[in-house]
């Protein structure tokens, strides 16, 4: 069981400012359902820039509920100017600290912060998707780079773990931990000379999923697909789950004995050579 | 406030009945086992009631029993003592949904020591494919290793017929049967599993004390090396007390093995059930046949599994969640992910695992009092069923 402050545990259990504004000024939607945890956040402002409400929706855990409610705490009574230099520090240090493993709500609550300032102005949509300029470096939880670093400077984080508690960046498949490495050493202000090991060590190296999926989709449809038809036989790509290539095999190579040799000496061993070694095929 | 403990699938209460038991065995019976005065020698005796107690149980031989610490010491030695037995074997078949005594162990061996893995996938409802099993299995395939019964979901798999398949593929096949143990009727006569794992304090024992069952004549490598315990299969000296314990709830798991399978059962249903009527968007995860009688998997779509638990604690509620945020990890069940099971009810897992000491007053008790902490939990969130929850831009695949 998580080590809560009692006020976490106060905001979680009798949260403030639960709601939403229907005439708001500015609304910020930061998460996912995907990402299990989510906040709206809507605020409204005076003529003398002064924040005079502050509601907010939630999904999530007890951190994220009392970050929340706490940051509407903070921002009542605030000018937007004074709201806007709020961090997730100040939202955990108002509640008495969280677990390292749940600042991402704190973060959380920040982000929404800005993009409701951001949306009041005029300057972005409520909801912060696709808004970002940045590399995408998490693919599982949609972080960007700016996000991180920004982690990384407020926070003074030192390690991967300490970012991936902060960002969620890294908690997922895993495969940004060396952009997440170099993040760090570049805020940290050292060196980042490529190595001989920055070189691809296969195609589909440094690949986003998407290209990735394209990829295999080519080696599908160029090497394996033909060398199937010559014999009768054909193949459909079914889904890619991470490391996993799901497959159906069709015509003739279906139900043929030799299906398994055919999937682990072909589809496998070819799909392992032009995209990724890690790749692992079979039938669905 | 008394506490609602309905989470007996991550542990359970010690017996009364085994804590009597037990009790000498601390203060006055305290000799060495190994000892060759009578001081040690008859708690030697007992120890070997114990072993018949847990043979019983099973349908083994007490010569198959070894004790051990725990489940998870149980499956590693299982599964690296086939390993060492069989070395030009390469391979191991499990499944996505096993318990990370199993996963953690086979990801371990696959990372550093180059064993290749096949993990079996399941369907919505957390069912195996056997024609997927039977493909799996391959000429340097070494062992099989398939969960009973699974910890979260209840799920009861084909152990019969899936060892039978393996016998025919001259594969060991392993079962990990921490959950179903006690609960469900097992017969190694019948049943050709050549290991099995057991944990005591999943049946009313304390925890510390584990049993590894281990055919006759099954080629057998012991993974603690060192005094002669246990016919030199598992060195170290016994857990008398534990041990002693898990005889006794083994012997008290089989008088109460039926009122598992009705009164239990019945309770478990009726939470369910009345769970389900009464609060929208929730479903059961899990098969709706073939399930531990005490084990009730449900989410409750657009809330947060931690959220719900805290909340439930304050009513003295005791319960578990698949969700990410009870674990420090940030992704919800591997059990679910595999299942499929949508984001929009994955991160709103609660799995109730009941006893028979639990009674209809407490689930009673639940039944009336959770629907109103789901309603108010969505009261605070952005998503509902109503609101259509903004698309989910991941899947579970990505």
């Amino acid at each position: 069981m998580w080590e809560y402050t009692d006020k976490v545990k106060d905001h979680f259990l009798n949260p403030r400012n639960v709601g939403t504004i229907e005439d708001a000024d500015g609304v910020g939607e930061v998460g996912s359902l995907a990402c299990g945890d989510a906040l709206t956040l809507y605020i409204k402002v005076d003529d003398g820039g002064k924040i005079t409400d502050a509601k907010f929706q939630t999904f999530g855990c007890a951190s994220a509920i009392a970050s929340s409610s706490a940051l509407t705490e903070l921002l009542i009574g605030k000018t937007v100017d004074e709201a806007q230099k709020i961090t997730n520090k100040d939202i955990a240090e108002y509640l008495g600290g969280l677990p390292r493993e749940k600042m991402h709500c704190s973060v959380m609550g920040q982000e929404a912060l800005e993009q409701a300032i951001k949306n009041m102005r005029g300057e972005a949509p409520s909801k912060a998707e696709h808004s970002h300029e940045g590399e995408l470096i998490c693919e599982c939880f949609g972080v960007f780079d700016e996000e991180i670093l920004e982690a990384i400077k407020v926070n003074d984080l030192k390690t991967v773990e300490d970012v991936t508690n902060f960002t969620k960046a890294g908690g997922g498949c895993g495969k940004c931990i060396p952009d997440l490495e170099r993040l760090l050493a570049e805020a940290h202000g050292e060196s980042v000379c490529p190595t001989p090991s920055d070189k691809p060590a296969f195609p589909a190296e440094g690949m986003t999923n998407i290209q990735r999926m394209h990829l295999i989709e080519s080696v599908i449809d160029d090497d394996i697909r033909p060398k199937l038809k010559a014999d009768g036989g054909n193949i459909e790509l079914v889904d890619i789950d991470r490391d996993t290539v799901v497959v159906r095999f069709l015509g003739m190579c279906s139900g043929c004995p030799s299906s398994q040799a055919t999937l682990n000496n072909l589809v496998e061993s070819t799909l392992k050579e032009k995209v990724d070694p890690g790749l692992k095929v079979r039938e669905g | 406030m008394d506490t609602i403990y309905l989470d007996n699938n991550a542990t359970t209460q010690v017996d009364p009945a085994v804590f009597e038991a037990i009790k000498p065995y601390f203060t006055e019976l305290y000799g060495n086992p190994s000892s060759m005065h009578r001081f040690g020698g008859q708690v030697g005796a007992t120890l070997k009631q114990a072993r018949a107690s847990v043979a019983s149980l099973l349908g083994c031989e007490p010569e198959e029993i070894i004790f051990t610490s725990c489940g998870s010491e149980s499956d590693n030695t299982a599964i690296r003592s086939a390993l060492n037995a069989r070395p030009d074997r390469r391979h191991i078949v499990t499944t996505a949904v096993e318990h990370p005594a199993i996963l953690s162990l086979c990801k371990y061996l696959e990372k550093k020591d180059g064993y290749e893995v096949t993990y079996l996938g399941t369907d919505e409802y957390g069912r195996l494919d056997l024609e997927e099993y039977k493909t799996a299995l391959r000429p340097d395939t070494a062992i099989v290793s398939v969960m009973w019964a699974n910890n979260e979901t209840g799920n009861i798999y084909p152990i019969e017929e899936m060892a039978q398949i393996a016998k025919e593929h001259d594969v060991i096949f392993h079962t990990d049967a921490v959950q179903a143990v006690g609960k469900v009727d097992i017969d190694l006569s019948r049943v050709p599993v050549d290991m099995l794992s057991l944990s005591g304090h999943k049946l009313h024992a304390p925890k510390g004390v584990g049993a590894l069952f281990v055919r006759k004549r099954l080629p057998f490598r012991p993974f603690l090396i060192g005094g002669h315990q246990e016919r030199s299969r598992r060195a170290g000296t016994e857990n008398t007390t534990g041990i002693i314990a898990l005889g006794k709830a083994c012997e008290l798991a089989r008088e109460h093995m039926a009122e598992e399978n009705t009164e239990v059962k019945r309770l478990r249903d009726k939470l369910e059930k009345g769970l389900l009527a009464a609060i929208p968007d929730s479903k059961l995860n899990g098969d709706p046949e073939h399930r531990l009688p005490n084990t009730a998997n449900i989410s409750f779509g657009y809330v947060e599994g931690e959220a719900i638990l805290l909340m439930m604690d304050q009513l003295g509620i005791a319960a578990s969640s698949g969700s990410a945020c009870t674990s420090g990890s940030l992704e919800p069940s591997h059990v679910l992910r595999a299942m499929g099971v949508p984001f929009t009810f994955a991160h709103g897992s609660i799995r109730f695992s009941l006893s028979r000491f639990n009674t209809e007053k407490e689930i009673d008790f639940v039944v009336e009092t959770l629907p109103p902490i789901i309603a108010n939990l969505r009261k605070l969130s952005p998503f509902s069923a109503d609101k259509q929850a903004p698309a989910c831009t991941k899947s579970f695949s990505e």
